[in-house]
């Protein structure tokens, strides 16, 4: 065909084709996207240290391995409550002239999805010492260590903040591991990655391919009919106290034959792991973890007969029903204040 | 565990299987033995016999036996039929003549062919190419390979310049932008004049543009380690001023190609040029959209970033060695491409779907529903391109397997041709959505983009390298080396991927089951090892293509003893020459 023996016509029309169809399914739409959306009106703007802890976590290619996405699947669940909108990423524009925007939803989730970690997993002495060596809090983790965000000094300053290490981790260090500002304001943004509710309190769009239910057993016995008390202890409580219960020293204390765990005061039991406590000085703040995570009274109850009956503890299991009533009670006596 | 059960378990029967395997030889061989003892025994009293007999032996039977023994050793004086005249090919219709005088470790491969003519300075040209794509392959699989130890080993090191998240995009653009796409252009600085069928415009731009290439690669890989990126984006780590210089260079280069097409003899333009000029306008269409420094807010960012990584891929890098498979096939093959027309089918099929595809690494995210949907649809669109292409290039292969056996490049081809298809198969299959709840955010996406990336794009651009560049220096890497880079590189790719895959499937079912996510990563342990040995290969094969090709380049002049007729009378005539000066 003559048509295409004509280096410039048939060259344009490749181009024309190509230019049409990108206008159609990628400029179009994006354009569009970042034109019509806002960001929800009750999202908190990143305070100036979460806002440089952000450039770490870019300079430092976090994103390879850790996604910012809930998807609208029902597997997601685990990474918040409800599947991320467009919204979510409408308040992130462009770093500066020279980089591009950096939503950070990412495409590999070598680790956890890091949409909800702010309400996850808070506690800034955890999330030092995870940075330092993910290892010392996480025994299989492959995460590469950050210790140069972190300085050995002899004496703690004033409005610093030491990093609690196992001495198996700090073989030839000899004086005091200090968290840098770099490290400080990496936690910030850490901490600041929480999703946002609707305004209305309304739940945006559903969660697909949702499991069937699995028909519980007609025993009729209690421990059946309640989730299973190690896959929650390993997602909600393990990154502190370990799943060997021991904790580690300086920082998270042990819940093998802890008096809290195998007493008698449920009411102090559930309250500290719903709110979280802060009593002991020699620990760190425990962070609200029941109520950040939205755990059911169902959920706890697996947690504390999980923790009473493993690692050695042998205390008897606790029905639902009382951690029920006392967690109705925290809610009642939270919504007064 | 209850000891009853224990012989039912599979690792205890593996255990005993392996244990008796050795003793069970052992015992063959001890029977054996015995039984040729007892044999040996009984023979040897069977000759005592025989020899009593034989001392008896009357003449008229020794006189039989001698008579039988002429007979039999009557043979042809192998002149019957041609008489006593040498042999003659007046013809020239006999070539190869291999005689089995030396003992042979490997079989002879065919050996490249001469060109008629190429200019010395495109020739150079093209090499400095390769070579610095060779470089680039070495560099960017030795941070690789180190990464994929990481993943066994995270505490090698912890230096931030070489922690994970930096070094990741350092490969990834290495092997990209400097290794495949230098390869690509040098080749086509072979291709694109050749079946113009005139000189290439200009040689002195061939090396701007090299040298902008390559000084893209060298501030990208510095400023990703010291921690400045682009934001995160895969294949778009680089920040758009260093990104420019990469685009300044491909410019120059569609420039230089284009005067060249303009220039061409024949009337029509030869399909590879199709594809060539069309995967270098649409890079700079997509990395212009892509690194345009004052929009992609929120969620336009994403949307750009899977259509620009996407075309990245299969724009350019894929149009363009679909454009050079469509003229080395052939060329090796010494026959006309099966199809030119479905070879134009294939290029607007290509453009059509593979351009509606690249949010597909975004399916369940939230940008729009129907644009995902789109992608879903583009991406199995996508098996027309693949299949015509795919068909092409089997049916011109087709009549010529037996060719496959005496070469040492069509191999690199073929695997090349047959990962094009289940690579990129294997990419339709992951776009739906069940695969993607399966298998999406898994490394299940690392295996298929090594699949995909060294399968198809690595492996025919070695094919194409070993089959060019002996042509041009006259120098044949040595067939042993060609031989283990091939079989390193392929064991060593399947050794990485289908350990990931399977891994990955397992992963994906976990997380599925709602399981807590550490213990996905302790289930991925070993196969995060396969996939560092795997690795291991690849890269020791990449050494080997170093050697290869530093054999293939090297300046040393080897005393060659001439041999064939050609060669014999121009060493007689420039002896005759010398002798006279």
């Amino acid at each position: 065909m003559t048509f295409f023996n004509n280096h410039t016509k048939l060259f344009s029309s490749a181009l024309a084709l190509f230019l049409g169809l990108t206008l159609i399914v990628a400029i179009f739409p994006a354009l569009n996207n970042q034109e019509n959306n806002a960001p929800l009106p009750n999202a908190l703007p990143l305070s100036k240290e979460a806002i440089a802890g952000k450039q770490s976590f870019i300079a430092n290619g976090c994103v390879a391995c850790h996604t910012q996405q809930v998807r609208n699947v029902d597997m997601d669940k685990v990474w918040g409550s409800r599947p991320g909108i467009a919204a979510d990423y409408a308040g992130i524009s462009r770093t500066d002239f020279w980089r591009n925007t950096a939503t950070l939803m990412g495409t590999e989730r070598t680790g956890p999805d890091l949409t909800n970690i702010g309400a996850r997993q808070p506690g800034i002495a955890w999330n030092l010492v995870h940075l330092f060596q993910p290892r010392a809090v996480v025994e299989q983790s492959i995460m590469p260590a950050y210790p140069w965000l972190f300085e050995i000094k002899d004496v703690v300053g004033v409005g610093e903040v030491e990093v609690m290490v196992p001495d198996k981790f700090r073989k030839d260090i000899k004086g005091k591991i200090v968290a840098k500002e770099e490290a400080l304001n990496l936690v910030a943004y850490l901490q600041s990655l929480k999703q946002t509710p609707l305004p209305d309190g309304s739940i945006s769009g559903e969660f697909l391919y949702k499991k069937e239910p699995t028909q519980a057993g007609n025993e009729g016995l209690l421990a059946s009919n309640l989730p299973d008390g190690q896959v929650l202890y390993t997602q909600f409580c393990a990154a502190c106290h370990q799943a060997n219960g021991e904790g580690l020293k300086g920082a998270f204390p042990p819940l093998k034959g802890s008096p809290v765990v195998l007493g008698d005061d449920l009411e102090l039991f559930v309250k500290i792991i719903v709110l979280g406590y802060d009593a002991r000085a020699e620990f760190a703040t425990m962070n609200a973890v029941g109520k950040d995570n939205k755990l059911s009274p169902e959920e706890i109850t697996a947690i504390i007969n999980h923790e009473r009956s493993s690692w050695g503890n042998n205390a008897k299991p606790i029905a639902p029903e009382e951690v029920k009533k006392i967690v109705d009670f925290i809610h009642q006596t939270e919504n007064q204040k | 565990m209850r000891t009853e059960n224990l012989i039912g378990e599979s690792g205890i029967i593996i255990t005993i299987i392996l244990i008796a395997l050795p003793v069970l030889v052992a015992s063959a061989i001890l029977i054996a033995r015995a039984l040729s003892v007892l044999k040996n025994y009984l023979k040897k009293q069977e000759l005592e016999k025989f020899n009593a007999y034989l001392r008896n032996l009357p003449q008229e039977e020794i006189e039989r036996l001698e008579r039988r023994q002429k007979e039999l050793e009557f043979s042809l004086s192998n002149t019957e039929l041609a008489g006593k005249n040498p042999p003659v090919d007046s013809k020239g219709l006999i070539s190869y003549i291999s005689d089995a005088e030396t003992f042979r470790f490997v079989e002879q491969k065919k050996k490249s062919q001469p060109r008629p003519y190429v200019d010395p300075d495109l020739t150079k040209l093209i090499l400095w190419y390769l070579g610095c794509a060779t470089f680039w392959l070495l560099f960017g699989t030795t941070v690789g390979e180190y990464l994929g130890i990481k993943f066994v080993a995270p505490d090698v090191d912890h230096l931030s310049w070489l922690s994970f998240g930096r070094l990741r995009p350092v490969h990834t653009n290495s092997v990209f932008w400097g290794w495949a796409s230098l390869a690509m252009l040098g080749l086509a600085y072979y291709v694109v004049p050749r079946v113009s069928n005139v000189a290439v415009a200009s040689i002195k731009t061939g090396y701007a543009s090299l040298i902008l290439i390559n000084s893209a690669l060298i501030a990208g890989s510095t400023c990703l380690m010291a921690g400045i990126n682009n934001g995160g984006g895969e294949y778009r780590e680089y920040i758009w001023p260093v990104m420019a210089l990469f685009g300044i260079g491909v410019i120059i280069s569609l420039i230089n190609f284009f005067k060249t097409i303009a220039r061409r003899e024949d009337k029509e333009i030869y399909v590879s040029n199709w594809y060539i000029i069309s995967a270098m306008m649409f890079l700079l269409v997509i990395a212009f959209i892509a690194y345009w420094p004052s929009w992609q807010n929120g969620l336009g960012e994403t949307i750009i970033q899977g259509y620009y990584m996407h075309q990245g891929v299969g724009m350019w890098f894929m149009l363009f060695n679909l454009g050079l498979m469509y003229y080395f096939l052939p060329q090796q093959l010494n026959k006309p491409i099966y199809s030119y027309s479905l070879g134009i089918l294939a290029f607007w099929a290509q453009i059509l779907f593979y351009t509606l595809i690249g949010t597909h690494h975004f399916i369940f995210s939230a940008i729009p529903w129907w644009l995902q949907t789109v992608a879903i649809v583009g991406s199995v669109g996508m098996v027309i391109p693949v299949v015509a292409g795919t068909t092409n290039f089997l049916m011109t292969f087709k009549g010529s397997w037996n060719k496959l056996s005496g070469s040492y490049t069509l191999p690199f081809y073929l695997i090349g041709i047959v990962f094009y298809f289940t690579g990129s198969l294997q990419g339709t299959a992951e776009a739906f959505r069940f695969t993607n709840l399966l298998w999406h955010f898994t490394d299940f996406t690392v295996a298929h983009s090594h699949l995909t990336m060294y399968g198809i794009i690595t492996f025919m651009l070695w094919g194409f390298i070993y089959t060019i560049v002996p042509r041009l220096t006259r120098k044949e890497p040595p067939q042993i080396t060609v031989g283990a880079h091939f079989w390193l590189a392929l064991i060593g790719l399947l050794f990485y991927t289908v350990p990931l895959m399977y891994g990955s499937t397992l992963r994906g079912l976990m997380w599925m089951d709602g399981k807590p996510f550490i213990e996905s990563v302790d289930l991925m342990a070993p196969y995060w090892l396969w996939r560092a040995i795997g690795g291991s290969l690849m890269w020791l094969s990449h050494l080997i293509f170093a050697y290869n090709f530093y054999k293939m380049v090297q300046k040393k002049n080897e005393i060659i003893i001439p041999d064939s007729p050609l060669e014999i009378l121009e060493a007689k005539r420039k002896l005759t020459t010398e002798s006279l000066a």
